[in-house]
């Protein structure tokens, strides 16, 4: 690990060097003009911006899902149930940006342009074009692939609620869902979290799907409807291609931000796990 | 009555509730319907002998036809190549970690890059290869490159579902063999191996089919080819899913319908892998599940 | 606001395993009902279907008729989670909501009705704190975690989380099974206080506690192995002890089986 940072910074090095501009700062991606000039801005807020609406849109389905495999659906066909979802995890990253852009992407046009006329009052569904490759068509993909993960990892932790604790609020008169809310989301939360930060990470590094889909554009922009939207790992699929040395060691420096940012957000996720066995021990 | 009734909000509040989990998991099914559905019917089109034996050389941008044979060739390669690298260091890590380690700081540390390495995103792996094999040796792009790449990905996955079938076996049966007398690296060859073979066979095809899906590890470092090239230690290659964006990536219709044609071929590789394990895994333990 | 419980050819399942048959008894308004039988007789499957707590593991169910006094628990239209809520349980391990302080776990029940007023609330918990004799040790730490406190505590808790809902019904699973000598006494002082409010059923192995609490005992045996169990005989406990009138049940009692 400390290996793939040093081989990184070592290539990412010269590139910054040469960079006519602030990398933290600026929003623009030409590395491979004379004068270069790139900056991570624009790229990272797409990153961090789709993959907050992923997990917005995936959190309460994944909750929903694991709480329907632990506690609502019979117990002969959990098993199975739980399987099916699971496979929505084997389907390759690629062939969801296949579908993406073949499919939800003109699917997406009709719900958009009806979320924007009557929530256009709200930022994120204003602007105008409104278009079906957008920020949010590309959010959607991202919450489908991380789905799988936090749903896994939620059942799991569902499944480890005491049975004594959910009888106890059942003896209390509690409906299934009373008894949910009182023994098994509190005991879960930290699981819960912990997951959703995984899920975060994942949907932050992910490349192929979302460099099929956002228009790869350059800005920072809230409308999540209108033709916007890149992230860091998309840009490096895209731009790999055409890059010259600088373009690919500025591509390099891209990737050791992602780097940094996913690590941070899995240790983040390890931590609350951590934290929780100790505290139960 | 002694017995009061449930209030109607209660009551309306917990079958709301209910429909709620259920439709989540509608919500759930309905894009891998889609997804399956749709590689299915649009896959079938150029799903011919064309497409699995022939490469793509020679055809133009928009001709119909050609193949992704080399594309095929080039991931069988790539992960058969990552997986020989992978497997033994990643076994022979779980082993240490579970037989001779335990809780020291050698172990921990280990344990801890491991689960760090886990979550690191795979383009980032394919920089890390470009880096270290491309930039740094000044070596060729290669189908053994991006075996690298995916090697980086596979190792944690398979150490951690090795470690953890290893830790099943109970210490018992160790403890029965070393009481025989039996030496301890004889004993994990065989008697702790045996016990925990099926669990690690299922963990490490798993691994290989979540790999043999990657695309961005081999976006930057095996590069593009339209033709075959069967040695994977010289000149760029091609990889199936490289090969279903790059085609997803062109206007054309042809194009799409190769897409299509390359996105079942390897959803047929990866869920048969993925059926394989499970059937192992299920076949080890007939009486489990919930 | 204690209720008579009745019993009529009751039978009790676990998927095709029949766990009890036929059984039939009386359980009396503000007295102590102790269960007793060996292991595996089906004395806590029987305590269970008398809330309709039994059915909520899957594939078991009841046959046959509770009446508390003249509600038929099973009775078409009855929600078993009011049922519940009628005749409270208390489980043989102390199982505090562990993510709960003591103050919540009290009044966790409570809450389940609407909303209640903050000062209603405390008025509940120490009232059923006290009821469960535990208010003068945890009073200083009411936000502290319920997991926290000991055994003996917990338990009480647990019996205070009970009757803060305000039950008719206490159910008691072996209680003290899992205490010391000392909480097993003060739950026992607790039980007796108790029954001057609630209709009280414990199960127990322990014939001392039997003899010490209850006013009926109920003796469960199987009629053989692999049999489903059943009700050998139900007196006043005194009679019960001295003069059994079946044989099973002198052997168990005087500790030659079970
Ligand atoms: N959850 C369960 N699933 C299946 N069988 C059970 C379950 N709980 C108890 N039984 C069976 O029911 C019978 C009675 O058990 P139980 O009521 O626990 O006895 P007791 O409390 O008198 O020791 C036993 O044969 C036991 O194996
Ligand atoms: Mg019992």
């Amino acid at each position: 690990m400390a290996a793939i940072a040093v081989f990184l910074i070592a290539e990412a090095i010269p590139a910054l060097q040469a960079n006519n501009s602030s990398f933290l700062t600026e929003l623009l991606w030409t590395p491979n003009n004379t004068p270069p000039v790139f900056g991570i801005g624009a790229l990272a807020f797409g990153t961090i911006m789709s993959s907050a609406l992923a997990l917005a849109m995936a959190m309460p389905v994944a909750v929903g899902v694991a709480l329907f495999i632990s506690h609502y659906a019979p117990r002969k066909i959990a098993g199975a149930l739980g399987y099916v979802v699971d496979l929505l995890a084997a389907v390759p990253s690629v062939v969801y940006g296949l579908w993406g852009v073949i499919f939800l992407v003109p699917f997406m046009q009709g719900p958009s342009e009806f979320l924007n006329e009557y929530l256009g009052w709200f930022p994120l569904f204003s602007g105008d074009p409104v278009v079906g490759r957008s920020m949010l068509t590309a959010a959607i993909v991202l919450a489908i692939m991380i789905l799988p993960i936090i749903a896994a990892i939620s059942r799991e932790v569902f499944l480890q609620v005491p049975r004594m604790n959910e009888e106890a609020a059942l003896a209390l008169g509690a409906t299934r869902w009373e008894m949910i809310k009182m023994a098994v989301l509190p005991f879960g939360r930290p699981g819960v979290m912990s997951a959703a930060m995984l899920g975060l990470g994942r949907a932050m590094g992910e490349t192929i799907a979302v460099a099929l889909i956002f228009p790869a554009t350059f800005g920072i922009t809230f409308g999540i409807l209108g033709p916007n939207g890149n992230s860091i790992a998309a840009n490096i699929a895209l731009g790999f291609a055409e890059a010259g040395e600088v373009g690919r060691g500025a591509l390099i420096a891209s990737g050791l931000v992602l780097f940094i940012i996913t690590l941070v957000v899995n240790m983040a996720a390890r931590m609350i796990i951590a934290r929780r066995s100790g505290a139960s021990a | 009555m002694s017995i009061q009734t449930l209030s109607t909000g209660r009551r309306a509040k917990d079958l709301t509730v209910r429909c709620l989990v259920y439709l989540a998991f509608a919500v759930a099914v309905i894009p891998l319907v889609s997804v399956i559905y749709l590689v299915i019917k649009n896959g079938m089109a150029r799903f011919d002998f064309d497409f699995l034996y022939r490469s793509m050389k020679n055809i133009g941008p928009r001709d119909a036809g050609g193949g992704a044979y080399h594309a095929i060739l080039g991931t069988l390669q790539q992960v058969g190549l990552a997986s020989l690298m992978s497997v033994p260091i990643g076994i022979l890590t779980a082993i240490y970690l579970v037989e001779y380690g335990g809780k020291g700081r050698l172990a921990n540390a280990i344990r801890f890059f491991v689960d760090v390495m886990t979550g690191i995103p795979s383009v980032v792996a394919g920089l890390f290869i470009l880096a270290f094999w491309v930039l740094f040796l000044d070596l060729n792009y290669s189908g053994f490159a991006g075996a690298l790449a995916l090697s980086v990905l596979m190792m944690p996955t398979v150490v951690r579902s090795a470690e953890e079938m290893l830790k099943l076996v109970p210490d018992d049966l160790r403890e029965a063999s070393y009481a025989l007398g039996v030496p301890k690296w004889r004993t994990i060859v065989k008697v702790v191996l045996p016990t925990a073979l099926t669990g690690i066979v299922t963990g490490v095809m798993l691994a290989v089919a979540r790999v043999t899906g990657e695309t961005a590890p081999l976006l930057l470092t095996v590069f593009f080819t339209d033709s075959i090239n069967a040695n994977p230690f010289t000149n760029a290659q091609m990889g199936l899913p490289l090969f279903v964006f790059d085609q997803a990536g062109r206007p054309n219709d042809t194009a799409i319908d190769r897409a299509w044609a390359g996105a079942l071929t390897l959803i047929l590789i990866v869920m048969l892998l993925n059926l394989v394990a499970r059937l192992i895994a299920y076949w080890r333990s007939p009486a489990r599940g919930r | 606001m204690a209720k008579q419980i009745q019993v009529s050819g009751l039978d009790a399942y676990y998927g095709a395993h029949k766990a009890i048959a036929d059984i039939s008894m009386t359980i009396e308004p503000r007295s102590v009902t102790a269960f007793i039988g060996p292991s595996g007789c089906g004395k806590s499957t029987f305590l269970r279907t008398l809330n309709r707590m039994h059915e909520v593991i899957p594939g078991a169910r009841v046959e046959g008729k509770v009446m508390l006094d003249s509600d038929d628990l099973y009775g078409p239209g009855v929600d078993p989670v009011s049922v519940r809520r009628t005749i409270g349980m208390v489980f043989q391990r102390p199982n505090p909501f562990p993510t709960m302080s003591i103050y919540e776990n009290v009044a966790a029940g409570l809450r389940l009705n609407g909303r209640i007023s903050k000062s209603k609330t405390d008025e509940v918990v120490e009232q059923s704190l006290r009821g469960a004799n535990l208010w003068n040790e945890v009073k200083d730490r009411l936000n502290k975690p319920g997991a926290g406190l000991s055994g003996g505590q917990q338990q009480r808790l647990c019996i205070a989380r009970c009757i803060a809902v305000k039950p008719q019904v206490l159910l008691m699973d072996e209680p003290c099974s899992a205490l010391d000598p000392i909480s097993t006494l003060a739950i026992e002082d607790l039980i007796t206080e108790l029954k001057d409010e609630f209709t009280i059923v414990i199960v127990t192995h322990n014939m001392q506690q039997a003899a010490r609490v209850s006013d009926r005992t109920a003796f469960f045996n199987l009629a053989a192995q692999g049999q489903p169990g059943r009700l050998v005989e139900m007196d006043e406990t005194s009679a019960m002890f001295t003069n059994p009138s079946e044989k099973a049940t002198e052997d168990y009692i005087t500790g030659r089986f079970g």
